[in-house]
């Protein structure tokens, strides 16, 4: 028995040699870690755009003069202006959401966990798994390389003999249009404005080439959950982080096409001067659509068709951002309560719903658009009912903390953090989705508060849970939990502090993606909160450095971990810390119980790993894992 | 570590409902008829979100605070895998509430977008563009000229391309400051000449976007005499941010003898009411 | 061996079929544990992934087919195209390339290597010859000075075809792939399998293009 598994195991033999070892990698476990470090790379200039964007927004008009030598064009003297200020929120968007929170949530912790905790010795197909990384990292070059296109002068020259769309050199740092792109104003072209020539082409084909890495990546996550589960890991016996992945992946294979398709429209009215979404009779910056080489004809193109492809992507996109750390939290909250996860059954069944919930909903970014005033009550109902699922997991969460013996391991404090930040964030959601309420609160500062909070935030404590907790096994060493727990307390009370004020912004009607707030009247009485904003921001943001710093000093110099530092029941502790090049060193584990059998009454321990063969533990207890 | 967890979670979340309930940030006085329907949906949703919100945080503390691991020797949590009964319960509760709220929140939407302007409300032709809004006023006659896009001349200030040639257009006229009459049913036909922008009137509780390749119609009353900003509010460039113009809500007469005038004294004219009017105070 | 899986306890307890409860079901659903990783489950992992993907890629054309009906409705410049001839060539060949690549699968499963190979290859040239009639269909509407951006029906025309096109490249690409297996003649039965499920992939992507073809 034992010997085939032996032969099947070693499909691929542990490779030898730096490059095929950390480079062009085959382990799922060497390309879970290249996609966290590409995250981490990927916020670190996302945090560093958000800071420029605060001290613009706070202090408009004054001069920081390392910008001036580095934008010429784009802060001349260093004080940054409009147009640079509009790529610097378009590129945050985009880098946070695509390169940040569809990376390290899924490729990273994903990659590297869901094989092990289901037993498995790879993924279905390395290969697949290893080009999936190397196609989305090209995205993140080329979406790079439009801050240099864009910012640059004589890169922005060398592009525009591309042909009239591919002019850069705007002195921004990017494209305009938000990260969600909207048409027209993303597909006219130079024409339309500074920002829209080589950068928006480069921002367009990053997004596609994304596409693409992530759908390999999804296809995989599928076929390896369903086709190579280990002995006894039954679908009710698998944690709940494999449930989370597993549907996420599901998200991102139907979501991710739409998406690829809309982009390929976007891009062939941006260079091949077609109409899908640009309509007739344009008149921008005086000139009509025809009568200039630099404005084609264009006629009968529908602006609301992108929307609608974009946001029927968007939507899920957003749950694929926070469902890997809904599957974090509650395997966290679990190990260190010491006790069962609350409603297991339930928690699957919520995230079901909100996965397939999340593909009826996106109407609910489109009530003002123009489309339907019909469709837009039917999304608006469906978008509240999203709620529902999302407050079960919520009770759910509690119900697993209650009767608990909880440690405050600093993975422990980030995870009851997200449930703090998610209810925050969440919970205006159900304001955002009464069309009625949208119309005032559609694209103010409401809107933001809501998203941050709920995903630029709570998923972000989630990957901060993920990485404290699952490091020791990675790296074989613990992180440090004192820099941890201080970096736990500012960022925690930081967020909040950035992200409360924007609400109350929002209800007296702070417009979205505005460079200045010194143009009316009623924004000006808000300074004073903007200014508090940007304060707690740098504050926040400075205190991440303490994060970096100890991954990268932990790796080399933290206290040595064992193989189950956490006394966690799951299999990706029932092996060596880092585990060996096929997981499980040639024997693939059985499992004989659920996933989080913690307190069982008359076990020796405290907890029973899956694994543990001669400990009874009692069923019959709401919990199926065991009824086979 | 627990306790403090839950002070730190309690204090903040105190912080936060203070925030909302200090009352210095609000929604601005409203002005339109549908406003207060609105208004009292939006407390009602802030107070449910606000309880469910408070009730969560207090709830986390107290979890955090009350079951601390205290480290006492083979001391062990609750054996319990959940209970369906629980599950149930908060399954309803939670799905009648929000799909309640959802419901509710329809009626102001629906008594707005789902009927058409009323007869005799009056009309205003909205054609924005790249950083500037134009506003087109049908006159005496009340109707529209012809528009068309390769009549635009920057130059002789015909922003939206007015056929002249066109009988019904020659009372009309065209300025960049929106003026409607109080008490009066208003629709907008809203174009753009390039890209989508955004009506937005914080006191109207109002917002619409403006497509290019379309014209949609959206009514509302107002119903104070004043100057408001009207502010765009959806991306559309490098100025979005100081697209900037006024509407005037009128009395009727002083609107009607506005509308009177040809086009050179409207424009002198509607100047006159914008520094007439004053903008209405902010806490 | 086992040792080194756990440390934190006695190795016995992970080795595999011990224990007093039967364990549960494994990856392939199957309670016993017959072929467990066997050539079987390994087999399945490429059909699975096939059927997966394909999900994807409907998913991409549903989304290019239902922007053709929004835009269609929305404009009023949708001129219809003069639909080249050749594109009826082109429907033939790929209808007939399904049915020999189905034969090359059957014969397959009969265990009739030789024939086998002579139908993937028959099909392998009808796939080019498909390709080729697309580039005619192509060339004819440019010579009647139909471009891609004329107007939205032949936008649409040439980005479907083409988005078809390219995914088809795979499927040939994926074709190939099997042709050049046959040489490592072997007898080893984990490759027969494997080769067997490569081919229900590659015959059920096939397939589906084809379906999709009639659908355009
Ligand atoms: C991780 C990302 C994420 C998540 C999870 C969500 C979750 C939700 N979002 Fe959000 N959303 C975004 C990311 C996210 N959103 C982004 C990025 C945007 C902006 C896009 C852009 O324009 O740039 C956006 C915008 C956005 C809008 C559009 C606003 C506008 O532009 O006008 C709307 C409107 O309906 C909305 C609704 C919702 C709803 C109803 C949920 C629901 O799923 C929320 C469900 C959660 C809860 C309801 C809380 C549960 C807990 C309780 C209820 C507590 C109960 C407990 C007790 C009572 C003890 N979101
Ligand atoms: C993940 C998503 C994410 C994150 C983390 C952030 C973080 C921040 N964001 Fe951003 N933001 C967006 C997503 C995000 N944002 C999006 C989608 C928009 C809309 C863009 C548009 O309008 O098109 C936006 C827009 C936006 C605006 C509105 C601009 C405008 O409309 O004019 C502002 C304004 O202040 C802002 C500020 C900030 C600040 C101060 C932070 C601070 O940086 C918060 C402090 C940072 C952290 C607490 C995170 C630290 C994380 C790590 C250190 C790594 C995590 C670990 C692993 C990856 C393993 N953001
Ligand atoms: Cu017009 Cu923003
Ligand atoms: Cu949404």
């Amino acid at each position: 028995m034992s010997e085939t598994h032996h032969e099947e195991v070693h499909r691929h033999p542990a490779p030898t040699g730096f490059i095929r070892k950390y480079i062009f990698s085959l382990d799922h476990k060497v390309i879970g870690i290249q996609y966290i470090m590409l995250a981490l790379a990927a916020v670190m200039v996302g945090m560093l755009m958000s800071l420029l964007m605060r001290l613009n927004l706070s202090w408009p008009g004054t001069s920081w003069s390392i910008l001036g030598t580095l934008f010429p064009t784009g802060a001349p003297g260093g004080v940054m202006n409009p147009e640079f200020y509009l790529s610097l929120v378009t590129m945050h968007g985009t880098i946070m959401v695509f390169f940040v929170l569809t990376t390290a949530p899924q490729g990273g912790f994903g990659n590297y966990f869901l094989p092990i905790q289901i037993g498995a010795e790879d993924m279905a197909f390395p290969v697949l798994n290893m080009m999936s990384f190397w196609v989305t990292l090209v995205g993140f070059i080329v979406i790079l390389l439009a801050i240099f296109v864009e910012g640059n002068h004589a890169l922005g020259e060398a592009f525009a003999s591309l042909g009239p769309s591919w002019a850069g050199g705007s002195g921004t740092v990017g494209p305009i249009g938000g990260w969600t792109g909207y048409a027209p104003l993303s597909a006219l072209g130079k024409i339309a404005g500074p920002g829209q020539g080589a950068g928006m082409n480069l921002w367009v084909i990053s997004i596609a080439i994304f596409c693409v890495g992530s759908l390999l990546g999804a296809l995989n996550f599928i076929t390896t959950l369903l086709n190579m589960r280990t002995r006894g890991m039954s679908l009710m016996r698998m944690p709940l982080t494999c449930w989370a992945w597993f549907t996420t992946a599901v998200l991102a294979l139907l979501s991710f096409p739409v998406l690829l398709g809309g982009g390929i429209l976007l891009l062939l009215d941006r260079i091949a001067g077609t109409s899908f979404f640009i309509p007739g009779g344009l008149y921008v910056s005086g000139v009509l659509s025809g009568t200039n080489v630099n404005f084609p004809l264009h006629t009968g193109g529908s602006p609301i068709l992108w929307q609608h492809l974009f946001w029927f992507f968007g939507h899920p996109e957003v749950y694929i951002a926070i469902l890997p750390g809904m599957g974090a939290t509650s395997h966290i909250l679990a190990t260190f309560a010491r006790k069962p996860v609350f409603g297991y059954r339930a928690m699957v069944f919520a995230i079901f719903a909100i996965g397939l919930l999340g593909f009826f909903v996106w109407g609910h970014h489109m009530f003002i658009s123009g489309m339907s005033p019909y469709s837009a009550i039917a999304f608006s109902v469906l978008t509240l009912s999203i709620g529902v699922p999302s407050a079960v997991k919520t009770f759910n969460w509690l119900g697993t903390l209650w009767g608990g013996r909880i440690r405050f391991t600093t993975a422990m404090l980030f995870a009851l953090g997200f449930v703090s930040l998610f209810v925050a964030g969440g919970i205006s959601g159900l304001i955002l989705g009464q069309s009625s309420l949208d119309l005032p609160m559609h694209d103010t500062y409401i809107v933001p508060a809501h998203f941050h909070l709920v995903m630029g935030v709570a998923s972000i404590f989630g990957m901060f849970a993920a990485t404290y907790f699952w490091f020791p096994k990675m790296f074989g060493r613990f992180m440090n939990e004192t820099i941890g727990r201080i970096h736990f307390w500012i960022t925690f009370v930081g967020v909040y502090a950035i992200f409360m004020p924007m609400h109350v912004m929002g209800l007296q009607g702070m417009p979205r993606r505005y460079a200045q707030f010194t143009e009316y009247e009623f924004l000006k009485t808000l300074h004073p909160l903007v200014v508090f904003v940007s304060i707690a921001a740098i504050i926040t943001i400075t205190v991440q450095l303490l994060f970096y710093f100890n991954v990268f000093w932990s790796m080399f110099k933290g206290k040595p971990a064992g193989e189950n530092p956490w006394e966690a029941t799951t299999l990706e502790w029932n092996t060596t810390s880092p585990p060996p090049h096929d997981n499980f060193a040639g024997v693939l584990p059985t499992v004989y119980h659920g996933p989080y059998e913690f307190a069982v009454p008359g076990a020796p321990r405290d907890y029973v790993m899956q694994t543990d063969v001669d400990i009874e533990v009692p069923s019959g207890n709401g919990h199926n894992g065991h009824k086979h | 570590m627990g306790r403090v967890l839950a002070v730190i979670i309690w204090i903040v979340t105190l912080l936060s409902v203070l925030l909302f309930l200090s009352g210095k940030w609000w929604l601005p006085a409203a002005i339109s008829n549908h406003a207060p329907a609105l208004d009292r949906q939006f407390l009602i949703t802030i107070i449910v979100v606000g309880l469910s919100f408070t009730a969560a945080q207090i709830g986390l503390g107290w979890m955090v605070w009350k079951y601390r691991d205290t480290g006492k020797a083979n001391d062990r949590a609750i054996y319990s895998h959940g209970s369906n009964r629980l599950e149930v319960l908060w399954t309803v509760i939670t799905a009648v509430v929000f799909i309640a709220l959802g419901v509710m929140g329809q009626s102001v939407w629906a008594s707005l977008r789902l009927n058409d302007a009323p007869p005799g409300s009056y009309s205003v032709e909205v054609v924005a563009q790249q950083f500037q809004w134009n506003f087109h006023y049908a006159g005496k006659d009340g109707k529209f000229g012809r528009t068309d896009p390769s009549l635009i001349d920057d130059g002789s200030l015909n922003f939206i391309g007015l056929d002249s040639n066109d009988p019904a257009a020659a009372d009309d006229s065209t300025s960049a400051m929106l003026a409607i009459p109080v008490n009066r049913p208003v629709e907008l036909r809203l174009r753009s000449k390039d890209v989508i922008h955004n009506f937005w009137v914080p006191q109207l509780r109002f917002k619409q976007d403006l497509v290019p390749g379309m014209e949609i119609k959206v009514h509302f009353t107002a119903n104070k005499v004043g100057k408001y900003e009207l502010a765009c509010a959806e991306l559309c460039g490098q100025l979005h941010f100081k697209m900037k113009s006024y509407m005037l809500v009128l009395p009727e007469d002083e609107l009607n003898a506005l509308l009177a005038l040809p086009q050179d004294q409207f424009t002198a004219r509607i100047a006159e009411l914008r520094d007439k009017y004053q903008l209405p105070e902010y806490k | 061996m086992a040792t080194m899986v756990t440390s934190t306890k006695p190795a016995r307890k992970t080795s595999p079929g011990s224990g007093p409860k039967i364990p549960g079901p494994n990856g392939n659903g199957r309670k016993h544990d017959g072929d467990f990783r066997g050539p079987e489950s390994q087999g399945n992992r490429y059909r699975i992934g096939m059927w997966v993907g394909l999900a994807s890629v409907a998913m991409m054309f549903t989304s290019l087919s239902s922007a053709y009906i929004v835009r269609s409705a929305s404009s009023n410049d949708w001129t219809p195209l003069p639909m080249p001839r050749v594109l009826l060539v082109s429907t033939v060949l790929i209808l007939a390339s399904s049915v020999t690549l189905e034969a090359a699968r059957r014969k397959l499963r009969a265990g009739l290597s030789a024939l086998y190979k002579r139908w993937l290859l028959l099909t392998v040239i009808l796939g080019l010859a498909f390709l080729v009639a697309q580039l005619f269909a192509w060339r004819q509407l440019v010579r009647q000075g139909i471009y891609l951006a004329s107007n939205p029906h032949s936008s649409f025309f040439y980005l479907l075809t083409g988005a078809h096109a390219v995914h088809l490249m795979g499927g040939l690409l994926g074709l190939l792939f099997l042709t050049l297996r046959w040489r490592r003649q072997t007898t080893e039965q984990t490759s027969i399998v494997k080769r067997k499920a490569a081919t229900d992939a590659v015959t059920v992507y096939w397939h589906f293009m084809d379906a999709l073809w009639i659908y355009l």
